[in-house]
């Protein structure tokens, strides 16, 4: 990403509302082409970020600027910039088509071409033969098509989405991110993609950035944003995880010895200074990086534990495993199959929990 | 200890009956929807029906007699209609009545819509207070307020005296008092709250994201409001100006006090066959050829405008 040019460059913008510090002092450059989301509980600012870009709330400091130009000066309807409302904003006065035509009307289109842009959107969005319903008419789905034809028709440079798969049940949301993104490929259009959703951004997202309290706490590619989290925020926030609290207590040369809570004495390679001798941090742990046996079969990387619960989820299963020296079961996602054979696994059997060493992701202490 | 129990015993065997006739009369009650709904809208029904329909029946009756003297003759005649489509000074009446409670319903609208587009949009705080502020007119009488326009438009009123002392004019204006367009302004004064009010709500009820939407897809403040506000505000505005054109056709009070011989409407004829012309029968049939006009051009109006809200795209 970082090889091609920057196309919107948000420059350290704060956005107050009296004494309500709603962003602050973000920069992000995105570049041309990308499917950007923006990542976050709700109030963490990612919508604001997203209406500053649209141009319905003016940034308190910092300046945002698309395809080279400042946006400080230009008005909303101005912007070469398009959204997609969270309730998809149909207007309920207008047919479908009347909709999907209603940001031609600068254009000055002749009847017989902006019928056929309006024909070709419809396409696009599979809604042929509806042109003629009433907004109130449509599903769920079906709204939030016509709301996305209505913005691409404007050809914009960037696309701003603002929770759009929100208000859809599971399904059907599923069925739309796929859509998403292959619209978003077809029309190489820039989208900025607002979610609370973890999921969602992973699926879609070129890259994302994760929000809490108006900050941007990181800002990755979704593989390196899962396995390489920067603080437990974005940790727990991003997926299931544990944490175990731990504490340098040697230094060996390329290795490093940590006593933790939980895990007992673990070895990792030393890099970064989070590993200077004393220092506390925490050891975060993906469930399904764990493994669960009932003997214990490798020498290292290995601790024992007790059965506390288990959750059967259909295409594999949660075990839930209390260790010693640990306050909460450490969750430990297992296949179904190798194991549900084993009678021997009832609440409070022994059972080994063991990782790789480099699927443990060294955090500072909050 | 005996006594109490024998008491609700014998209260048992008597209510027994009762009960099961009370629990039949429930069943019919909840078995019939539209009975319920009758037995729910009763009481307006009563008023409606003793206080409106009666009379009106009463008076399409009357419409039909003729006055002889102090007495009424009951024969069947359409005499008093053929009187009233004949007479020309009827349908001048009609027509000044028309003309001025219309171009009360305009005015009335075009001054309230901007006031609750400003509550509705720009007030975020207390809106409660700016609504009861706009209804305070209705705070005192509405002959009061008839006379405080006579007090400010007179001879030797607010106006003439200010502008006198000012110097600007040496002789009272006569063009203020006693005309239509006193008419005018003194029913849009009145009735400006009942324009106010459907306004607001529909503009209240716009989605906001919509107005988003529209400035988002290209267009400016004045584009927006034509294309988005406008029509979605169409029902109130509708609402407002029915609710206005229908009662100041009719009205009587202002066009006698402040509207002079050239301000008079056809109420104030139709209140005098019922007073000094006394003609009962005539003014009954006067009264029913107006309620029947007003009747089919608002009818017409709100067809008209909800084709036009149907075609707005």
């Amino acid at each position: 990403m970082s090889s091609k040019q920057t196309f919107i460059n948000i420059d350290r913008v704060s956005k107050h509302f009296g004494d309500v510090v709603a962003v602050d002092d973000v920069s992000i450059d995105i570049s041309a082409g990308e499917f950007f989301s923006l990542l976050g509980p709700s109030g963490c600012g990612k919508t604001t970020l997203l209406r500053m870009l649209a141009g319905f709330e003016s940034p308190t400091s910092g300046e945002i600027h698309i395809d080279g130009k400042a946006m400080s000066e230009i008005p909303p309807h101005q912007r070469p910039t398009n959204m997609v409302f969270q309730n998809y904003a149909i207007f309920p006065h207008l047919n479908v088509a009347g909709n999907i035509a209603y940001g031609l009307r600068k254009d000055k289109l002749g009847k017989v071409e902006q019928t056929r842009r309006v024909d070709e959107a419809l396409e696009m969005m599979k809604l042929e033969g509806y042109g003629q319903r009433k907004a109130n008419e449509l599903s769920g789905g079906q709204q939030q098509r016509v709301a996305l034809a209505r913005a691409l028709i404007k050809r914009p440079k960037v696309l701003l989405l603002d929770e759009p798969l929100g208000a859809l049940d599971k399904k059907l949301r599923e069925e739309m991110q796929l859509e998403l993104r292959a619209l978003q490929e077809s029309v190489g259009i820039t989208f900025i993609f607002v979610t609370h959703d973890q999921e969602e951004a992973l699926t879609l997202s070129d890259r994302v950035a994760v929000m809490a309290r108006g900050d941007v706490l990181q800002m990755a590619a979704p593989r390196q944003l899962y396995n390489r989290p920067v603080n437990v925020e974005v940790a727990s926030f991003i997926g299931q995880m544990n944490f175990f609290d731990a504490q340098v207590v040697d230094v060996q040369g390329e290795k490093v010895v940590l006593d933790t809570q939980g895990l007992g004495q673990v070895k990792v390679a030393s890099n970064g200074d989070l590993l200077q001798k004393d220092n506390r941090l925490v050891v975060a742990l993906r469930p399904e990086k764990l493994s669960l046996s009932l003997q214990r079969e490798v020498q290292d990387h290995v601790v024992r534990g007790e059965l506390a619960t288990s959750a059967y989820l259909g295409d594999r299963s949660h075990f839930f495993v209390s260790l010693d020296g640990y306050d909460k079961p450490v969750e430990v996602a297992g296949q179904e199959s190798g194991l549900s054979s084993d009678r021997a696994l009832e609440r409070g059997s022994e059972v080994w929990l063991s990782w790789a060493e480099d699927s443990l992701v060294l955090l500072p202490a909050p | 200890m005996n006594e109490p129990v024998t008491a609700a015993q014998s209260s048992i065997e008597k209510t027994r009956p009762v009960s099961s006739w009370r629990s039949r009369i429930r069943a019919f009650y909840h078995s019939s929807e539209a009975f319920k709904g009758y037995t729910l809208l009763s009481p307006t029904m009563l008023v409606m029906l003793f206080s409106m329909c009666v009379p009106f029946a009463m008076m399409v009756v009357m419409s039909f007699w003729s006055q002889v003297g102090y007495e009424f003759d009951t024969d069947f005649t359409l005499a008093n209609y053929s009187k009233v489509t004949e007479g020309a000074v009827y349908t001048q009446l009609l027509i000044r009545s028309l003309w001025i409670s219309a171009a009360c319903t305009f005015a009335t609208v075009i001054i309230s819509y901007p006031m609750a587009y400003y509550v509705a949009f720009h007030v975020h705080r207390r809106k409660m207070i700016w609504i009861i502020l706009m209804t305070l007119p209705f705070w005192t009488s509405y002959l009061l307020r008839i006379f405080t326009w006579k007090v400010i438009l007179g001879f030797n009123g607010v106006i003439n005296s200010g502008l006198i002392g000012l110097g600007l004019i040496d002789e009272p204006l006569e063009f203020l008092l006693y005309n239509p367009n006193a008419v005018v302004l003194t029913l849009t004064h009145a009735w400006a709250a009942f324009a106010i009010l459907p306004i607001y709500v529909s503009l209240e009820k716009i989605d906001r994201s919509l107005l988003e939407a529209a400035t988002d897809l290209g267009d400016g403040p004045v584009a927006r409001f034509m294309r988005v506000t406008l029509p979605l505000s169409l029902p109130g505005v509708i609402a407002a100006t029915v609710l206005i054109f229908v009662p100041t056709v009719g009205d009587y009070v202002t066009p006698a006090l402040v509207g002079g011989p050239d301000g008079l409407m056809l109420a104030n004829l139709i209140q005098a066959h019922f007073g000094i012309i006394n003609n009962w029968p005539g003014g009954s049939a006067l009264a029913i050829m107006m309620m029947a006009i007003v009747g089919i051009i608002a009818m017409a109006y709100i067809a008209l405008t909800r084709f036009a809200v149907r075609n707005i795209e």
